[in-house]
């Protein structure tokens, strides 16, 4: 227990830095950035009792509002995720009891953690590009950033997951 | 009241996240509106210093073209002082405004509402709604500031909304961004009669407090025919350094002037 609160406020603190510190500023295309630190709602241990992992994730969205001065867009986007968190991973499984303590991302096929994934970040992008630009005149720009974002983040979480993640 | 316990008690995630949810968008709407006082910003202790270290190795890469940028401003003060008469009466000149040097600590230009944080705060004299530029010319207005560090509104950004000017002919408009390329801005409202052509420089129109008249923006790219210009920035955003604050020492005299106006 204690070493799982060690172990996820080291992945918070450490997330939230490289974030703002690198991330932010890669800039593919010009415009391009992906959004890593929603992992931590990938990788956060399942549990019947949900509030603090939600106080959680708004609180990681509201570190990286803070540094890059964007008001509260990526604490509702990540909240709002992980909110539907376990419903997704329910409907994507077709079951509705979970195996809570032993629960990992690399315990499911290849295929539907993708699908997991992927539809996650599209939603999480869609709420963040939504509240920036916050006008129905640029619902363009705001799809097309979230696709190719969302393309940009999946792809650069499935590294991480390979590169830190043990598989069982 | 026991139904409403069990009603909280069965929702309680739902209603936990519907809290936290309008917290968040309560945060942002507040960041959309431009005079009030924000919260979330990153010119805290905290968020300043942590870009105050990246900065300091982030600099070192930029040193060359940072010094050939300042040697070459230095040049052309040199030049404008050779031009001017040295022996002006300084004593019954006013000084209207003063400039305080400042680094960029951190830089947004790919966002629709883009945000600097710089290293002057209230100990420094900067204060809210004051202009930041360089030797290119504009570059935004400051936002929230603490002890040490402020933000700046980047001219790339939906609320930053200059007045500018055509540099040959004194029509004026408003300076937006449409969220497209960090190279271009746009200028509304320029008025049906004033003649312009691709090339043509804009300058800032000092018909506000903040913006001394004639800082340096950029040239006319192409326009519409409804009369919304695309203008290309002199300055590159995405590559900022060294810049200056500029205060107003009328201001409060202009504004006061103005409050017993409306009245």
């Amino acid at each position: 227990m204690n070493n799982l609160v060690i172990k996820n406020t080291v992945l918070f603190v450490v997330l939230v830095l490289v974030q703002v510190l690198i991330l932010n500023n890669i800039n593919l295309f010009q415009y391009l950035n992906p959004y890593i630190y929603i992992v931590f709602v990938i990788f956060y241990p399942l549990r019947k009792e949900k509030g603090s992992f939600l106080f959680l994730s708004f609180l990681l969205g509201l570190a990286i509002d803070f540094f890059s001065n964007s008001g509260g867009i990526n604490a509702a986007a990540t909240l709002f995720i992980a909110y539907i968190r376990l419903s997704l991973l329910s409907k994507i499984l077709n079951k509705t009891d979970f195996d809570f303590q032993t629960f990992n991302i690399r315990s499911i096929s290849l295929g539907k953690s993708f699908s997991f994934i992927l539809i996650l970040t599209f939603i999480h992008h869609l709420i963040l590009f939504g509240l920036e630009y916050f006008s129905f005149n640029s619902i363009e720009t705001i799809f097309t950033k979230t696709l190719l974002s969302t393309l940009f983040t999946t792809a650069t979480i499935f590294i991480v997951i390979i590169l830190f993640t043990k598989k069982n | 009241m026991q139904q409403i316990i069990r009603f909280i008690e069965k929702y309680r995630y739902f209603l936990l996240f519907l809290i936290l949810e309008f917290v968040a968008l309560f945060f942002t709407i507040q960041s959309h509106s431009y005079h009030k006082s924000k919260f979330i910003n990153s010119a805290n202790a905290v968020t300043g210093g942590f870009y105050k270290r990246v900065n300091n190795i982030n600099e070192f890469f930029h040193l060359k073209s940072e010094n050939e940028r300042l040697a070459k401003e230095n040049a052309r003060l040199k030049n404008s002082l050779l031009i001017e008469n040295h022996t002006t009466d300084t004593t019954n000149q006013f000084l209207r405004y003063k400039y305080i040097t400042a680094k960029v600590y951190n830089n947004n230009y790919t966002k629709r509402n883009n945000y600097l944080t710089i290293n002057k705060g209230l100990s420094d004299g900067v204060d809210a709604e004051m202009a930041v530029v360089n030797s290119r010319g504009i570059i935004g207005t400051t936002n929230s500031v603490s002890g040490n560090y402020a933000t700046v509104i980047s001219i790339l950004n939906n609320y930053s909304l200059i007045n500018a000017k055509l540099k040959n002919n004194n029509h004026f408009g408003t300076l937006s961004w449409d969220g497209k390329s960090y190279k271009t801005v746009q200028l509304n409202d320029i008025p049906r009669q004033a003649i312009f052509k691709i090339g043509d420089t804009i300058v800032t129109g000092g018909k506000s407090t903040i913006f001394p008249e004639g800082i340096l923006i950029g040239t006319v790219k192409d326009f519409e025919q409804n009369r919304l210009i695309n203008i290309s920035l002199f300055n590159d955003m995405s590559a900022l350094g060294n810049i200056q604050v500029i205060t107003n020492l009328h201001k409060a005299e202009i504004q006061q002037l103005e409050a017993t106006n409306n009245e």
